[in-house]
């Protein structure tokens, strides 16, 4: 509790407390209106004077001065009436433990959602002259070098100079497995260091890591607001003044029809106006979307809007990027056929000879064979460029390439009934067999694809610049509605623009890609969706939404979040209306009393706080 | 020129949203954002004024809501 929550509890104690002691006083006529007084100026000297202060500034109609003339106004009729006092102090008191009670869960979710955010590093261990000092990590320039303790959390970008670790990224990606890194990895701002000592070398100033870059998102991400929170703010801008001259008919028009009884329809007037406060849907609602966006990114996604986690929930079509999306952006031996030999011997002598060569063919051939070349054995290579290479290994002539080389060769070779790139290989003119190397789809890909058809996604689309048939296969092997292939960048805008058209009014579509080339699409879309990647910038900077961890099936999760928070937001919005609906039409009616409307006011408002603060919970 | 701001003892969504608008309509600035959860303004505004904006900020913020306090 702060320290204005606890004079304000103080407040309500003494105010209680003289309020008995009015009520069991044996005075009567006058004297009995004056012992209520100091209760009631005790708990509402506040209020009066902020709305006479508002009022002055021009601020009518807000919940001060309806609180003011409300209780003033029971007082009024007590005096003139009924002989009545307790109920005006007693609905200012039950106000303000209301308000104490909404200021305190309020602030306690903000608090909740602020250590989600928790990665914001406190110093940085800087090495000068071979001694530690502790900095701040915004004094720390790049190229400096930093030492990382166990237990430390890393405080900026960098590669690693020495040392090996296991690196906690629950905090960023929401992954609970740690990442393995030793010298050359790069380390990302925000992780925290397990278990060994590393030095690392700070690759990027403090403003610009990805600690900052996420603080920065995640904090600024209420200024984007969502439709329902505007429609909240438009509301409540009419709403009130509305119920005030509501109010104000229903204090003077019937008695003056129907004659007398001014005292009875000023009290209907009077609990028509502590109705009327918009409070609690004007807290809860932008509180629910805080929520969620802070929930998201307790796993690792994170949302740039309450307007784009509104979207999501509306997502009808789903577009993506194949390679570094759907697939893992990496090649690797995905099949061999030999013919005439082993299969280690084909892996061998095409890894060989292509031994040489740089290309990434050359290196998942190298990396599935998993040896080192002994020296002396390749005598002789020669790039055959567009079609393969030729080596001399083990004193024979290796051909490995595609088929058009095999044709020029004059060797007849199999057609490759799998989808990836045919790496054919021909030993002394003779056919040897052929070996299949493919981009591996991502492990949860295709769970993704499910997913998402289950949470209402009509239709998944995937666009690529690879080959027929590749693209096909994979798209069909991860059970994708469509596939568009051969797309070169502006294409796959093209292939979006007419995506957009084919959709329903209120459906959307999202874009999901891998934030390289895709800039352009990302923003085209509805929704542009990244597979952030620790520290992609051009990503960040383009999606809406950033995956952190790069897996597609946390777009579903996303959208689960989203629905969820929607739904929460609908039922405050549902049930602070239809309460507070309820108790206009009972009071003017004369069949509720104060008590109910202060009810309707604060005890809404707290219980659409208490509802909002689900959306933070996410299950794991 | 972009500046952030915390704001000490916001305590009402709704001035939250009237503090907003009425930064809003301040000459010179071009865009502000009150954020209720977060605690924080930020403004947009000319470079050259920005001082003597922030002083209309601060008066138009007491205004609506006298007990909040923009931490400059």
């Amino acid at each position: 509790m702060s320290g204005k929550q606890k004079k304000m509890l103080l407040r309500i104690l003494i105010s209680a407390a003289l309020l008995i002691i009015a009520v069991l006083l044996p005075v009567e006529g006058p004297w009995r209106f004056a012992v209520f007084l100091p209760a009631y100026f005790t708990i509402g000297w506040d209020v009066l004077w902020r709305a006479v202060v508002n009022i002055c500034h021009g601020q009518v109609f807000d919940e001060n001065f309806l609180m003011a003339l409300a209780t003033v106004g029971a007082f009024c009729t007590g005096f003139f009436g009924s002989g009545e006092y307790p109920e005006a102090v007693f609905v200012m008191l039950f106000y303000q433990v209301g308000e104490l009670f909404q200021s305190y869960a309020v602030g306690k979710s903000r608090k909740s959602i602020a250590s989600l955010m928790d990665i914001r590093p406190d110093y940085a261990n800087i090495e000068k002259d071979g001694v530690l000092e502790q900095v701040d990590p915004e004094e720390v320039s790049a190229g400096d070098a930093i030492v990382i303790k166990p237990g430390e959390r890393i405080p900026l970008d960098g590669i690693v100079l020495e040392g090996a670790s296991a690196l906690d990224t629950a905090a960023l990606t929401g992954e609970s497995l740690p990442r393995e890194v030793a010298a050359g990895d790069s380390v990302t701002s925000g992780c925290v260091n397990m278990s060994g000592l590393l030095r690392v070398e700070v690759t990027r100033p403090f403003e610009e890591s990805t600690v900052s870059k996420i603080l920065d998102l995640v904090e600024n991400s209420s200024s984007k607001k969502a439709r329902a929170e505007n429609f909240i703010t438009r509301f409540a801008r009419y709403y009130t003044p509305i119920v005030v001259c509501a109010a104000l008919a229903l204090a003077v028009l019937p008695p003056l029809i129907l004659g007398g009884g001014w005292g009875d329809w000023i009290q209907r007037a009077l609990i028509f106006l502590v109705v009327s406060c918009p409070c609690a849907l004007v807290i809860s609602v932008p509180l629910s979307f805080f929520g969620g966006i802070g929930g998201a990114s307790k796993q690792g996604i994170l949302v740039k809007g309450g307007n784009y986690l509104e979207a999501l929930a509306q997502a009808e079509m789903m577009v993506f990027d194949k390679t570094g999306t759907l697939t893992q952006g990496v090649f690797r031996v995905a099949g061999a056929y030999p013919r005439g030999c082993g299969e280690e011997e084909l892996l061998e002598m095409a890894a060989l000879a292509e031994s040489y060569s740089d290309h990434p063919i050359s290196r998942s051939l190298k990396e599935a064979w998993g040896r080192e070349p002994e020296p002396g054995r390749v005598t002789e290579t020669e790039e055959l460029s567009g079609r393969g290479v030729r080596a001399v290994v083990d004193g024979r002539t290796v051909w490995a390439g595609n088929s058009r080389l095999m044709e020029e060769l004059g060797v007849a070779c199999d057609t490759c009934g799998q989808a990836g790139t045919a790496v054919h290989v021909a030993i002394d003119g003779a056919y040897k067999g052929h070996l299949v190397i493919a981009d591996q789809v991502k492990e949860d890909a295709a769970q993704a694809i499910r997913e998402l058809k289950e949470a209402g996604v009509q239709r998944t689309v995937m666009l690529t610049g690879d080959r027929k048939e590749v693209g096909e296969s994979v798209a069909k092997e991860l059970g994708l509605d469509e596939a568009y292939t051969q797309l070169l960048p502006a294409g796959k805008v093209e292939k979006v623009e007419e995506l957009l058209k084919q959709k329903s009014p209120k459906g959307k579509l999202a874009f999901v890609g891998d934030g390289i080339n895709d800039a352009p699409v990302l923003s085209r879309a509805d929704i542009g969706i990244a597979m952030g990647g620790l520290g992609s910038d051009a990503a960040i900077e383009a999606a809406d939404i950033v995956l952190m961890d790069d897996k597609p099936s946390k777009i579903a999760e996303a959208m689960r979040i989203s629905r969820r928070t929607l739904g929460i937001v609908r039922q405050n919005i549902v049930f602070a209306l239809a309460v507070k609906g309820l108790v206009l039409v009972l009071s003017a009616l004369g069949l509720s009393n104060m008590w109910e409307a202060v009810f309707a006011d604060v005890g809404v408002a707290v219980l659409a706080i208490l509802n909002a603060m689900r959306a933070l919970n996410v299950k794991k | 020129m972009k500046k952030k701001f915390k704001m000490v003892d916001l305590d009402c969504a709704n001035c939250a949203a009237k503090m907003e608008n009425a930064i809003r309509k301040i000459d010179g600035v071009q865009d502000a954002v009150v954020s209720f959860m977060a605690q924080r303004l930020t403004v947009e505004a000319d470079d050259s004024r920005f001082e003597e904006i922030m002083d209309q900020i601060v008066k138009a913020c007491k205004k609506v809501e006298p007990d909040c306090q923009i931490l400059r």
